[in-house]
């Protein structure tokens, strides 16, 4: 489903990726994990697309077609969902009206007509249920005033909407208590399925505890250094991140 | 908008003038009281309104162009403008829609008008426009019966001179301000309505009777006078937009709400507002205001600016009534190289009095906006309250957002409260939309429907749905 081969990319003058290669296939989880400053939220943000990070080197495949041609709302369309790390608020927009618009967005783009008012409603409460949100969410600006917790539940909400392709979920576990861990845990397993890729980007073990990867990923100083099953996951809870980065230079 | 300009738009009235029979009618450019009187001759106004045409002219040679404002343009040549122009005629008109500029029907369909208004917005000869005439003639028979009076008013001076000399003047006197004087002097015609005591006007007096007020010309005026204990909701302007060679638009409107009325003013104004570099748009300097004069009358404005190349125009009320209530609802947009400066005046006189200030203004390209409003609490309006709201946001990097409040409190009762807030359309909101698979066009309109929600709820429905739209073609092309 993804390709990723030998990517290089850079924020301002600063080059965080330097010569990723990865790949993700339908029905698979993996997890990418790493030290602060790696370069895990800059790939997802390069897979999604952010104009701020420019790609230097490598390509990127998608579904067998080049990924880094599309502009970022293609992309969404063609299935890419990206969980962001810091959910922005957008004030008076609101959060029903955007997830809609989105999920329209994708019908459209498959050729499907508009799902209207009730039937979507129905579809967002039922999500909503599961993921023990409130209702009242829906009424509310997008992300406006939510906490920590309820932006990531949000995030997951969208993506549970939205049925993409591949998912990236960038440190959705970050900042979050037990509950709410365990809320979005629960409503990323409903979604594994053999069409669908997941990947999670992480700095803890402990979101793997209640999603179980297919594959571990570390990437140190801008390039993965080690690939491995879940086991690596807790190796590298045990030993630390210092012990694949001296690894990585041995 | 150079004086060249001005110069050619003269002169092109001017080449009319010996082409067709109609346009003899027009006066050459130029003011002095022989122009005020030929105007006045036209219309086959009663002496008194002649005399007060000529008072007006009078007081306006006293007085200066207010230079206050935020924004800038070369000087006017009051003595190069033409102050009476008699309607285009039928023969110089597009004989139907196939003749009208693609561009503009384009418009028109992003806007979602109505087919049958496209015509006489594109300014087809009336002939043409079946439709919209038998509407009109059916709403006006509906009005009749309940004693509405509704009509042009130049025929007002004529059928009801009674209301209109009590009236006229009594809410925005003719030395009011150098705009509102040159309006008095030499206005063009206008809206004038009455509803009697108790009467709950049974529609919202909208752009469909426009039919007959059709070609107002640049010096509008426009009075609503509601009587005791009745309810009146009028819609002015319209979200197509609409071209006009006068480059400087002069209007006044005076409310009068007795006691227990309430008159809801709503406006969408969408003049040209020039092209990207400001060139050929109009110049909108208006003097609106409503008179709470009665006790537990209410006035409320509401309106969305998005055209004109400069706005000039606070909507205001005089709350003279005890417990009377004035509310401003305001959406005002520039982009490109608009300017707009406009707000509200909230004169509280009476006690118990209550205003409600909501501002939403949108700047975007090399746009200035800026918000403009007194609050004022007079020595004998004990318990005067006032809750004003005034949000910018801003789109790109090169436009402005400007904020000049005033308040002069008289009264230590009164409770008044001011908030603001200046936001931006930031990258990381668009790009969040857009990974969501939402275009980035679809995302800006997105958000700021979002922020002018409070205002849009305060117009007719329709209204609402239309000035949405009109939003979006407006600040089509505003990022990226």
């Amino acid at each position: 489903m993804l390709e990723i081969n030998n990517l290089h990319s850079r924020i301002g003058d600063t080059e965080i990726l330097r010569g990723v290669s990865l790949s993700v296939n339908a029905g698979e989880v993996h997890a990418i994990m790493g030290p602060n400053g790696s370069g895990k939220s800059t790939l997802a943000q390069v897979i999604a697309g952010h104009s701020d990070y420019i790609v230097t080197g490598g390509d990127v495949t998608y579904k067998g077609n080049d990924l880094l041609e599309l502009e970022p709302e293609a992309r969404a369309r063609d299935g890419i969902f990206l969980g962001f790390q810091y959910p922005v608020e957008i004030p008076g927009v609101n959060n029903a009206y955007l997830l809609k618009a989105a999920v329209n967005a994708k019908r459209q783009h498959q050729g499907l007509g508009e799902v209207d008012a009730f039937e979507f409603l129905k579809l967002a409460r039922e999500k909503m249920a599961m993921l023990g949100m409130d209702p009242k969410f829906l009424n509310r600006g997008v992300n406006e005033g939510f906490s920590g917790g309820e932006k990531k539940r949000n995030e997951i909400l969208q993506m549970a909407m939205l049925e993409p392709s591949l998912a990236i979920l960038d440190e959705t576990d970050s900042g979050l208590d037990i509950d709410a861990l365990k809320a979005v845990a629960q409503g990323v397993n409903t979604l594994r399925n053999p069409e669908r890729a997941i990947v999670l980007v992480t700095h803890y073990q402990r979101l793997l505890d209640y999603i179980e990867p297919d594959y571990v990923h570390v990437l140190s100083e801008g390039k993965i250094v080690r690939s491995g099953d879940k086991s690596l996951a807790l190796e590298l809870e045990e030993r630390g991140y210092d012990w694949v980065r001296e690894a990585a230079s041995a | 908008m150079s004086t060249e300009n001005i110069e050619s738009i003269v002169n092109r009235r001017y080449e009319h003038g010996f082409v067709t029979e109609i346009a003899t009618e027009s006066l050459p450019p130029g003011l002095d009281e022989d122009v005020v009187r030929a105007i006045s001759a036209r219309k086959n106004e009663p002496e008194f309104m002649l005399e007060w045409r000529l008072q007006a002219y009078r007081q306006w040679l006293e007085m200066k162009e207010p230079e206050w404002a935020h924004v800038h343009y070369p000087p006017i040549k009051f003595n190069e403008i033409s102050y009476y122009a008699a309607p285009i005629s039928d023969d110089d008109r597009p004989k139907s829609l196939d003749e009208v500029d693609p561009k503009l029907l384009e418009t028109y369909e992003k806007l979602g008008i109505p087919l049958h208004e496209r015509a006489r917005l594109a300014g087809v000869a009336v002939d043409a426009v079946f439709d919209s005439v038998s509407v009109a003639t059916t709403f006006k028979e509906k009005l009749f019966d309940v004693g509405v009076i509704f009509c042009s008013f130049s025929e007002a001076v004529r059928e009801h001179p009674e209301l209109v000399k009590k009236y006229l003047g009594s809410v925005v006197p003719r030395r009011d301000n150098f705009y509102a004087a040159l309006n008095s002097a030499v206005f063009s015609d206008g809206s004038f309505v009455y509803i009697p005591k108790g009467v709950r006007c049974p529609m919202e007096l909208s752009t469909y009777f426009r039919i007959n007020a059709a070609n107002t010309g640049q010096f509008e005026r426009t009075l609503i006078i509601a009587d005791e204990g009745s309810h009146v909701s009028y819609l002015e302007g319209c979200t197509a937009p609409m071209r006009d060679e006068n480059q400087l638009h002069a209007a006044v409107v005076e409310l009068v709400a007795l006691e227990g009325a309430e008159i809801k003013y709503s406006t969408v104004q969408n003049w040209y507002p020039g092209d990207e570099n400001g060139v050929g748009g109009i110049y909108n300097f208006v003097t609106k205001r409503g008179d709470c004069r009665g006790d537990n009358s209410k006035i409320s404005w509401t309106q969305v600016e998005t055209g004109s190349a400069i706005t000039w125009k606070y909507p205001s009320c005089l709350l003279r009534g005890k417990n009377s209530v004035g509310e401003f609802y305001s959406v005002a947009v520039a982009n490109n190289m608009q300017q707009a400066d406009t707000g509200t005046k909230m004169i509280h006189i009476g006690a118990n009095t209550r205003s409600t200030i909501v501002s939403k203004g949108i700047s975007a390209g090399k746009a200035q906006n800026a918000y403009r409003g007194l609050v004022k609490v007079m020595p004998q309006a004990h318990g005067a309250r006032n809750h004003t709201q005034c949000d910018s946001l801003l789109i790109g990097k090169e436009c402005g957002a400007h904020t000049f409040p005033y308040m002069e409190i008289k009264n230590p009762s009164a409770k008044i409260e001011h908030e603001a807030t200046t936001s931006k359309i930031s990258a990381d909101q668009l790009f969040y939309c857009r990974q969501r698979g939402i275009s980035e066009e679809d995302a800006v309109n997105m958000i700021v429907n979002g922020f002018c929600k409070e205002v849009f709820k305060e117009l007719p429905m329709e209204f609402a749905v239309e000035a949405q739209a009109l939003l979006n073609v407006s600040l089509e092309g505003a990022v990226g």
